[in-house]
């Protein structure tokens, strides 16, 4: 099991400075703070937290588009090293991206087919043969077909779920290892979402991706992923297997989530939901002890906002920071 | 339902813009009826003109519109026979409120909470008049679970569920007969947006108001429903008890939108929809929901009429007819 991982994230930190007036520091936001986690070839995982929580700043650490400020992430048993330009090409080429806002995501004035060739030219394929042939294959993987009607489309001709696909068509057109989904499909329509959450669960069965799927919705998670990771406050604090952690969720946050989530069924209409007051932690002046702990139902005191509960390892590899399962691994 | 019992009907509404490329369609032949102290959901994907039909209510409409007809009654007074001058002074805001999309974020930031919250109640600006609505302003913030202390301060020092919640304080501080709300958590977050149903929910089942929920997210609408519609390309294509509509819905497009809907409880197959509603510009003269629809027969080349399938169900569907 240890000597096939993909991606290791070792005690991942990224912090931001606050300046006043440009260059006094007068603190920092601690956005990722200590997150450990790995990743096999061609498994799909689930990170899912609120807004603010810093989700996407893991995701956009874990791309190297921000420089962590201590622990690494490794890929394919090399750290990544973002001062190293020839190291990060590669490693960029390896690695592709789903942004949250298709739009936002894909150039106005490029056709499909450009926005799809300009990462193979950038990579240097100089075959136009064999780029042609890799973006037809993309465009018919992601259910663009007939190819040639969408091919010389612009974006603004598409719909959001037809941009989403080309979004993804694009992250997976160099065939990388792994594709960082940061909320791909929550700008959609519901009856296009589960569609394209399926296309892209058939890239990762077909291709043997890796997928690191962030969201905000716990819903859509069972549909795609093997394992969830849970982040509140900048760590992650439930890690395990999907099925486990929706039936039986052990820190007292995700039990939250899980019951904050309405399904769809007219009965709601007569309970009312128990949810914890208060608001998440600002990440410039967290809260001591367990993040948890000034909303949480179980606060012990004494305890919880004391010290920083470690990760505690249950039964079918289920691990929980939080103190009240301190004794049970 | 009961005529007596009746606080709220739509007959008919029409409304559509013209634009550089031809009239858009956004609302056509929408009917339905809302007893006092219920909440009607009208959930639709994006651009089925389910905004579009809530502004028509309140009348907040922009220059380009071509065409806005048809009844509007509430508390059996037709609206739509009032002049613009007069709905302004007598519905909009005293009767009808509205909280828009995202307007938790329009709030003025360098004007206190206070200030903006009771405007709604405010005419001449008087001394006395200012202090009787900032005691009614205190007694909405108690209903919509604001601390009262926030009523002195600036909008940035809220968080984004206070925010809401204060919006919302504004939409009721005039008691109106009915509010819309317009996509009213889909901004905010999972724990957040529960809170905000919670609200909604005691607010309702207190105080009695009658609210039209907007939404795309059928899973938390389930929460506040009591009635549900269901629009697609502008038109009104299922009404029913929610109950009914989530449980059995009819229409084909329903069933799939249903279907569509993930679950944390159960685990069951999802479906979608291929294809993609028609254009609005010009809309075709079959069944809007033709071309997707699996279910597809002749008679469908046909506009189908809104056939009730027992009291209080109605469908737009040549299926039932």
């Amino acid at each position: 099991m240890e000597n096939k991982e993909l991606l290791e994230v070792e005690n991942l930190q990224t912090y931001f400075t606050l300046r006043k007036w440009g260059f006094l520091r007068v603190g920092e936001v601690k956005a990722v703070d200590g997150v450990d986690f790995e990743l096999k070839k061609g498994e799909a995982v689930s990170i899912v937290g609120e807004s603010g929580c810093g989700k996407s700043t893991l995701a956009k650490t874990i791309l190297g588009l921000v420089e962590p400020t201590g622990g690494q992430v490794n890929f394919n048993g090399k750290t990544l090293d973002i001062s190293d330009k020839k190291h990060l090409d590669w490693y960029r080429s390896k690695v592709g991206y789903i942004q949250q806002d298709p739009y936002g995501a894909l150039p106005p004035f490029m056709t499909v087919r450009r926005i799809l060739e300009e990462p193979m030219v950038i990579n240097g394929i100089k075959d136009e043969k064999e780029r042609e042939k890799r973006i037809h294959r993309a465009l018919e993987d992601l259910k663009m077909t007939p190819v040639n009607e969408f091919i010389n489309k612009f974006p603004h001709m598409l719909s959001g779920g037809q941009q989403q696909r080309i979004v993804i068509a694009r992250s997976k057109i160099l065939d990388p290892g792994l594709i960082v989904a940061d909320e791909p499909v929550s700008m959609l329509d519901p009856s296009v979402r589960v569609e394209i959450l399926e296309l892209l669960k058939k890239l990762q069965d077909d291709y043997e991706m890796a997928v690191v799927y962030i969201t905000h919705d716990l819903s859509t998670v069972r549909y795609f992923s093997e394992r969830i990771f849970v982040m509140y406050g900048g760590k992650l604090i439930e890690k395990g297997p999907v099925e486990k952690i929706l039936r039986e969720a052990k820190h007292p946050y995700t039990k939250a989530l899980l019951e904050a989530i309405s399904d769809p069924d007219p009965e709601n209409v007569k309970t009312f939901k128990k949810v914890p007051p208060g608001e998440p932690p600002s990440l410039a002046n967290p809260p001591s002890g367990c993040r948890f702990h000034p909303r949480c139902p179980d606060f012990m005191e004494g305890k919880c906002e004391v010290e920083v509960p470690p990760e505690f390892i249950l039964e079918d590899d289920q691990r929980v920071s939080c103190w009240l399962y301190e004794g049970e691994d | 339902m009961t005529r007596n019992n009746e606080q709220f009907r739509v007959e008919n509404l029409y409304l559509s813009f013209s634009t550089k490329r031809g009239i858009v369609q956004a609302v056509e032949n929408v009917s339905f009826s809302l007893p006092r102290g219920k909440t009607m959901v009208l959930v639709g994907e994006s651009g089925c003109g389910k905004t579009s039909l809530g502004r028509a209510i309140l009348r907040l409409l922009p220059r380009n519109v071509k065409e806005y007809r048809g009844n509007v009654f509430l508390n059996g007074q037709d609206l739509m026979q009032l002049s613009n001058e007069k709905f302004r002074r007598e519905v909009r805001w005293k009767k009808a409120a509205m909280v828009p999309q995202a307007a938790m974020n329009s709030l003025n930031p360098v004007i206190k909470v206070s200030e903006q919250v009771i405007e709604p109640l405010l005419r001449r600006e008087t001394k006395r008049e200012k202090a009787g609505a900032m005691k009614r302003a205190e007694e909405v913030f108690k209903l919509v679970g604001v601390p009262l202390d926030f009523l002195e301060r600036y909008p940035f020092e809220l968080s984004g569920g206070m925010r809401q919640r204060v919006i919302l304080a504004m939409a009721l501080i005039t008691n109106p007969d009915i509010v819309v709300l317009d996509e009213p958590t889909s901004a905010l977050d999972l724990l957040t947006q529960a809170n905000i149903m919670n609200v909604l929910k005691r607010i309702k089942q207190e105080e009695g108001y009658t609210f039209i929920l907007i939404t795309h997210d059928i899973a938390t609408s389930s929460e506040l429903a009591d009635l549900a519609g269901i629009m697609y390309a502008g038109q009104l294509v299922e009404f029913s008890e929610a109950y009914d509509l989530f449980r059995e819905p009819l229409h084909p497009y329903s069933q799939k939108l249903m279907a569509s809907v993930p679950s944390l409880k159960e685990e069951k197959k999802l479906e979608y929809l291929p294809g993609q509603p028609p254009s609005l510009l010009e809309p075709p003269r079959t069944c809007r929901f033709a071309e997707r629809c699996p279910e597809r027969f002749e008679r469908c080349d046909e506009e189908p009429p809104m056939v009730e399938v027992k009291e209080g169900h109605q469908v737009k569907c040549w299926l039932y007819k």
